[in-house]
């Protein structure tokens, strides 16, 4: 467990920009501004903000689904300009990403089997009976009963589509995966399921998780060390402890202070 | 953990038997399908049926009448056999039209399906070139087309199909638009897809209802194309029969013997009629929009049923009382219940949550309370609803439709799909007034600047003429709030109103929604899945699982000291601040507790 999983520094991306046909400025918005992080081998970083802070956006850029305008990214010990040019198996083995919403991420036309079949081919070439093992492995690591395989994405709730979201992500093999608000669509109840099965797999498989959310409970409940986002920039990272008990940035307090509680006294 | 794999599997390829049952379902659908399969039957047949020769001329025979001996629809004017050329000139025209259709669709489909998913440039360069193709009446550019390559069925056949590809390429194109940037999509890719691959075998297999359904509903029009090309002498040639040519070559006759070009129109006309129910019945089964009834119009109140039985109030003194109230929906006669039998008050200046999972019910017991569930489906089938003592579910229609926004207000979730896109802010607010004041333009207008100044809006004035999609999130919500304080109602029911909105926004809009409830001694009933905001927020607590109320009380007791395993399961779930990686080790244990009553 030595060396960091993700290191990204001064990363930015801007969206629009350019001129238009008759030379006239188009409208920019930098949606990332120069973020630099780190997230070691083996621990969790939590990225919090408010919808529209670049959260989703450095995400993606991460996983190689948004091309960063300026700076570097290191994943998993490579360079990510490396990495896309051997192309999109060399990211997808490296690091992989589990989508908000857990049914728009399953293909509605594709049993779950074809949905993990796709992993085990592409990304790690294995033969059928080879394949046909890991799937039951995987269902098992993610508690799915057997006959998930033969069934379509419409016919799971919320939590066990996102368990087969997350039966994918692991399928590629990859240590180091993104999460982008992997349980904000789902109620309480499934939620801490969802939770508690993503700590199993981290300690069992040894991941890093780079963790997305809104939501600061959820997020100390996973977290090591969180990374606030204010305006596409990173305007705090502490360990999750010390983060929510002594927030310095004043965007920090104001988000901790707004966090409704239980009172049950 | 065991819960969930107990959910009840339902029974895989079902919904393939279905489609086919819905064709089968409409009537018309089905008499198209019956006409067009004995037709193409016949023809098919026609090899070995027992005809005589279809291009044999018998200059003594000519024009003989329907239903001559040997000539069962008569002869033509060189003597050919009518029944003999028109099945011949059917299997002809049948396979130029749905050759054509292939071609175009196979053609269209592609450039649509590259277009939408490659978007940018070669969206433009693409979706230009079928501008220019589309810029000429199609049939004046088949005739051009023709003239340019000569006259013959192949030819004809071309022309049909390229005049069509732009019907293909626009559908296609725009659907695909919408599942190119899906998050499947994006999953795939990272799965390792190229480009091809995600096209081919992610995109095609959701975009082919869309091409089948743009087939069905355009081969009857390419069967006419054909016929209309054959017809002015540039599609088939003699001595070969085709149904246009037919009809062309009968059009001298037409007074004389008008059967000889009777005949092949009826024909053209049943392919044309018996392809086109088809095609909408095709429609409607691959349509997911038709199919989930989303086009039926509701009707304006939910269908009460005639004979519930309607409980007398329990409490008095609440402005608004439920009292075991049964919603539910009709599904092909069967009634699914969503809420069974919930009975809660509310009292002025109170505010009541309502708490409970997805799919618990709490959005339809709100909606029940002033008949706003879609009916059909919905149906109330027991139950009554007081609002200020008077029993809504018994008034006319016109007297329940008054009392919505002027005593019992929405407040919905997501306010940028609620407010109207294309109307400025000022205007919605203003009609909502309108809709219950007569009063003056400029009156209604300085109200209306009023009401969003109080909800908070700054620069009310300035900002009334500005469109939902200029302000942020918290901004719009304010909104929807002012729209439903327009008619100072009793009764303000707020359906998670913060939950699309970020927590620090959350926060100030509780706020506001309290002090504007404390000031005006309003009675709210809060939906809510967040326990953080009921115990912030709330007086009284229910709690719905199922459609059903299983516990209710004051908040702080209820959160202090749940009595129902459901709310302590519930309450146990939600993390807190402070609790940390503790948190899930206290879930641990209590899906572990679970797992071993189960066994």
């Amino acid at each position: 467990m030595t060396g960091a999983a993700i290191q990204v520094r001064d990363l930015s991306k801007t969206f629009g920009g350019g001129r238009n046909l008759f030379g006239k400025a188009r409208h920019e918005i930098e949606a990332v501004k120069a973020v630099s992080l780190h997230v070691a081998r083996g621990e969790t970083l939590a990225i919090v903000g408010e919808s529209g802070s670049g959260k989703s956006t450095l995400a993606r850029m991460l996983v190689g689904l948004e091309e960063p305008t300026s700076g570097s990214m290191l994943i998993g010990g490579r360079d990510a300009g490396a990495l896309r040019r051997s192309g999109p198996r060399a990211f997808g083995r490296t690091i992989q990403y589990v989508f908000q919403d857990p049914v728009a991420s399953l293909n509605p036309r594709k049993t779950i089997r074809e949905i993990l079949d796709t992993p085990l081919t592409r990304l790690c070439g294995y033969e059928a009976p080879r394949r046909r093992a890991r799937m039951q492995e995987l269902l098992h690591a993610v508690q799915m009963p057997e006959d998930t395989l033969s069934r379509y994405p419409h016919e799971f709730s919320g939590g066990q589509a996102q368990r087969i979201a997350i039966a994918r992500a692991l399928a590629t093999e990859a240590e180091i995966i993104v999460l982008d608000e992997p349980v904000s669509a789902l109620d309480v109840s499934i939620q801490a399921q969802v939770l508690l099965l993503l700590r199993d797999l981290k300690n069992r498989f040894g991941l890093s998780y780079l963790f997305i959310s809104h939501d600061l409970a959820v997020v100390e409940a996973i977290s090591d060390r969180v990374a606030v986002m204010y305006f596409g920039e990173v305007v705090e990272t502490a360990p999750a402890a010390r983060l929510f008990t002594d927030p310095e940035h004043a965007y920090t307090r104001r988000l901790v202070a707004s966090a409704p509680r239980i009172r049950k006294e | 953990m065991s819960t969930l794999a107990a959910a009840p599997a339902p029974q895989a390829g079902s919904a393939r038997i279905t489609s086919w049952r819905l064709l089968v379902n409409n009537r018309l659908a089905t008499a198209g399908l019956v006409l067009l399969g004995t037709i193409l039957l016949l023809t098919a047949l026609a090899p070995i049926l027992p005809l005589p020769d279809p291009n044999a001329t018998a200059p003594a025979d000519r024009l003989k009448p329907v239903l001559t001996a040997g000539h069962l629809l008569g002869t033509d004017q060189l003597g050919r056999d009518i029944l003999s050329r028109l099945l011949w000139g059917t299997r002809v025209s049948v396979a130029v039209g749905f050759a054509a259709t292939f071609i175009a669709a196979g053609i269209g489909s592609a450039i649509g399906i590259v277009a939408g998913y490659a978007g940018g440039r070669i969206d433009n360069a693409m979706m230009r070139g079928i501008d220019m193709l589309m810029a000429f009446p199609y049939i004046l550019l088949a005739l051009a087309i023709v003239a340019a390559l000569g006259p013959g069925l192949m030819n004809a056949l071309y022309a049909i199909a390229l005049v069509n590809i732009p019907f293909f390429a626009r559908n296609v194109r725009g659907v695909t638009l919408g599942y190119a940037h899906r998050e499947f999509v994006d999953a795939a890719r990272l799965s390792g897809k190229g480009h091809l691959s995600i096209i081919l075998t992610e995109v095609l297999p959701n975009v082919m209802p869309v091409i089948v359904i743009t087939m069905s509903t355009t081969a009857g029009w390419m069967i006419l194309e054909t016929a209309g090309l054959s017809f002015l002498g540039l599609g088939a040639q003699p001595p070969q029969a085709d149904l246009g040519s037919m009809l062309g070559e009968g059009r001298a006759q037409l007074f004389t013997a008008p059967h000889v070009s009777i005949v092949p129109g009826v024909m053209i006309f049943l392919i044309v009629i018996s392809l086109n129910v088809l095609g909408d019945g095709i429609r409607d089964v691959l349509d997911p929009r038709l199919r989930s009834g989303a086009l039926a119009r509701p009707g304006p109140v939910t269908e009460v049923a005639r004979d519930r039985t309607a409980p007398a109030s329990t409490a008095d003194d609440a402005v608004l009382v439920i009292e075991k109230l049964e919603t539910g929906f009709r599904q092909g006669g069967e009634f699914i219940p969503a809420v069974r039998g919930v009975s809660l008050h509310v009292k002025a200046g109170e505010c009541l949550g309502l708490i409970g999972e997805s799919g618990s019910g709490k959005s339809v017991t709100a909606l029940s309370v002033m008949g706003l569930v879609a009916s059909p489906p919905g149906v109330i089938r027991n139950g009554a609803v007081y609002v200020g003592n008077e029993d809504v579910l018994s008034m006319p229609e016109t007297r329940l439709i008054a009392k919505r926004g002027s005593r019992v207000a929405y407040v919905f979730q997501d306010p940028l799909t609620t407010l109207h896109p294309m109307v400025a802010i000022g205007r919605q607010v203003e009609e909502s007034i309108a809709a219950h004041q007569s009063i003056s333009a400029a009156d209604c207008r300085k109200k209306a600047i009023e009401l969003l100044e109080k909800v908070g809006i700054p620069d009310a004035r300035a900002r009334s003429v500005h469109y939902p999609h200029q302000l942020s999130g918290g901004q719009r919500q304010r909104v929807g709030i002012a729209m439903a304080l327009a008619n100072d109602p009793e009764i303000i029911i707020a359906d998670e109103p913060t939950t699309a909105l970020d927590v620090t926004v959350q926060a100030r809009i509780l706020e506001l929604l309290r002090d504007l409830q404390r000031e005006r001694g309003m009675a709210l009933l809060f939906i809510t899945h967040d326990f953080g905001i009921v115990s912030e927020f709330c007086d009284r607590v229910a709690v719905m699982k199922d459609g059903e109320i299983v516990e209710t009380g004051e908040t702080r007791q209820v959160l202090a000291d749940p009595q129902h395993a459901y709310t302590k399961r519930l309450i146990a779930c939600v993390p807190e601040l402070g609790t940390g990686a503790r948190f899930l080790d206290r879930v641990a244990t209590l899906f572990a507790e679970d797992k071993k009553e189960v066994a």
